[in-house]
């Protein structure tokens, strides 16, 4: 499974401050962090970075991919901001992968930016109005979404489709819906379509000492479902260590005693 | 529509290193596909076939190998050089035998001279082998790596009980390393977390997950060592991507078929083509299974296991 660090983003106050004052210090130590800790990509979440976006984005990639050799996840509804890093991001180390796509008109662009740059792109299962109600809700928003990537050049296998992860403390029937689509979702297409969630919207506004068992709990699940990756916290060593016994049980890594220190 | 091969690709990498010095140094591992399936990826070495010396005559050995060595194998210096000479060996195991405390219990200064003697008189690439008793081979093996210091050998085996030491001495000396658990695959890999964890490099590592011969346990071997390969590729393992080794002689040149005479056991005919078949197809069965680097005795089993591989690669 793909681990996409979810660190940098603008929610921090670290991170918004270093973003401000154009710091890179701090940001390129969260990004070297979580490579270290295991993170296959690093997510940048810039926000809607109405001021500067572009200018912001650039800043952000080149700052982090100086030290470290990873792709990126690029996290921004501002297309003007995301195409700017992009054409920033250093394509030697992996493709860089969008934050996202959905089936509301206005991320239409997203999977054109994709197709443009060839770059993978996050799918949110999401369509205008309401939130979907269940799995083969879901299902009919990916099949839509996939059907206009299609037509706009980008390979099924480029797409990751996100099942849209909700808080389990206010909805938590759609914690189960969510698993039954990660399942679904692969059944769509030969070879499956790749997934991807928000870990960490499923703990959303329970105590905060109660979030890294929740986050572990559910990824344990959804990895039994065949997540293909998440974006999630590789410095929540609980949460990693659970993640690479997952991997043991389901036959991804060859036991070893010390398997925890691989 | 034509028909396409089906083709299988990995995103890991069997680690290749190299051993020897000079010209003579060679090099084994690198493939990035399962054995010998060149049309689906890179296979940079051949498989290598070193021959097996000790440092004492081979009393032990059945008649049928024994003989080949008789004239040069009371001295380790000659046999390697008739190794060299008349075999055109590619690379030569020492198997520090008379270390053993059961086997005359030399000390390691005295290894250590032997080691010396070879290495200044055969230019050959050298595997340097203890005599397979935990706490003896602790120290024979580190003045083993003291006196080929600068020669870039492969020693071994480093085993659970007795691996710090030996780590210490490979690292210490710049020698490649022989990681050897006992037919587990989840020991192989715990034994080489191990060692890299003091801090020697997984590129100078050979993993042995111990041999057996046809008809006692081959199987087992073949099994592990398909897994292992697998691990490394499949699952892009970076602890389960050193080349593999098969010590194949010691464990073929002592069961029944290779021993009993014909007289004991008419029905099965020649011994000496019974016997040097044996080590042939134990031999060609790791080889299949993803073996790297084979330990031999005989020198028509180690050309029937040559002509295979020429036809295979």
């Amino acid at each position: 499974m793909i681990i996409i660090g979810e660190k940098i983003s603008v929610i921090a106050k670290k991170v918004r401050e270093a973003m401000n004052a154009r710091d890179p210090k701090p940001v390129q130590e969260l990004a070297e962090a979580q490579w270290k800790a295991g993170a296959n990509f690093i997510d940048v979440n810039i926000g809607p970075a109405e001021e500067n976006g572009e200018d912001l984005m650039k800043w952000m990639v080149e700052s982090i991919q100086e030290k470290v050799h990873s792709p990126l996840c690029l996290d921004t509804t501002n297309a003007v901001a995301l195409e700017a890093g992009l054409k920033a991001h250093n394509n030697e180390w992996g493709k860089p992968l969008i934050n996202s796509t959905s089936n509301e008109p206005d991320r239409f662009v997203m999977l054109e930016m994709a197709a443009k740059y060839n770059a993978l792109c996050i799918a949110l299962t999401l369509g205008k109005g309401s939130l979907p109600a269940d799995a083969e809700e879901r299902c009919g928003i990916a099949a839509e979404i996939m059907a206009r990537a299609a037509e706009f050049g980008v390979p099924m296998e480029d797409l990751f489709l996100d099942p849209l992860i909700l808080q389990v403390c206010t909805m938590q029937d759609q914690a189960r819906h969510a698993i039954k689509s990660v399942k679904m979702f692969q059944e769509l297409n030969d070879p499956p379509m790749k997934t991807v969630v928000g870990l960490s919207n499923v703990s959303n506004g329970v105590p905060k000492e109660m979030r890294s068992l929740i986050d572990r709990v559910y990824l344990t699940l959804l990895m039994y479902e065949g997540l293909s990756a998440a974006i999630m916290n590789p410095l929540d060593k609980e949460l990693m260590d659970a993640f690479k016994t997952t991997d043991v049980f389901l036959g991804n890594t060859l036991y070893a005693h010390s398997y925890l220190e691989m | 529509m034509a028909y396409v091969v089906p083709k299988e690709s990995f995103n890991g990498k069997v680690l290749s290193l190299d051993f020897g010095k000079g010209d003579k140094a060679v090099s084994i591992g690198g493939e990035n596909t399962l054995p010998f399936l060149s049309f689906e990826g890179e296979v940079p070495n051949r498989p290598l076939v070193a021959c097996e010396i000790q440092d004492c005559p081979p009393d032990d050995w059945p008649d049928t190998v024994k003989n080949v060595y008789k004239d040069v194998s009371a001295d380790p210096v000659t046999w390697a050089g008739y190794c060299r000479d008349e075999l055109k060996a590619k690379a030569i195991a020492l198997r520090l035998v008379s270390t053993h405390p059961d086997r005359g219990d030399r000390s390691a200064e005295d290894a250590a001279k032997t080691i010396k003697d070879v290495l200044a008189a055969v230019d050959v690439p050298l595997i340097i082998l203890g005599s397979n008793h935990i706490e003896k081979d602790a120290d024979v093996l580190v003045a083993a790596a003291g006196a080929a210091s600068g020669y870039n050998c492969i020693i071994g085996k480093a085993q659970e009980g007795n691996y710090k030491t030996i780590v210490a001495a490979a690292l210490a000396h710049n020698h490649k390393l022989i990681a050897m658990s006992e037919l587990d695959i989840n020991l192989a890999k715990q034994l080489n977390i191990l060692i890299t964890q003091m801090g020697f490099d997984k590129e100078k590592l050979i993993t042995d997950p111990m041999c057996s011969g046809l008809g006692y346990g081959l199987e087992y071997t073949y099994s592990v060592m398909e897994r292992i390969r697998l691990a490394g590729l499949a699952q892009n393992d970076p602890t389960m991507q050193p080349p593999i080794l098969g010590d194949v002689g010691m464990y073929v040149w002592k069961v029944k078929e290779t021993v009993a005479s014909e007289p004991d056991v008419p029905d099965w005919g020649s011994l000496e083509n019974r016997s040097i078949a044996w080590e042939t197809i134990t031999a060609t069965s790791m080889l299949l299974a993803g073996t790297n680097l084979l330990i031999m005795r005989h020198p028509a089993a180690i050309g029937n296991v040559e002509k295979t591989i020429d036809e295979l690669m």
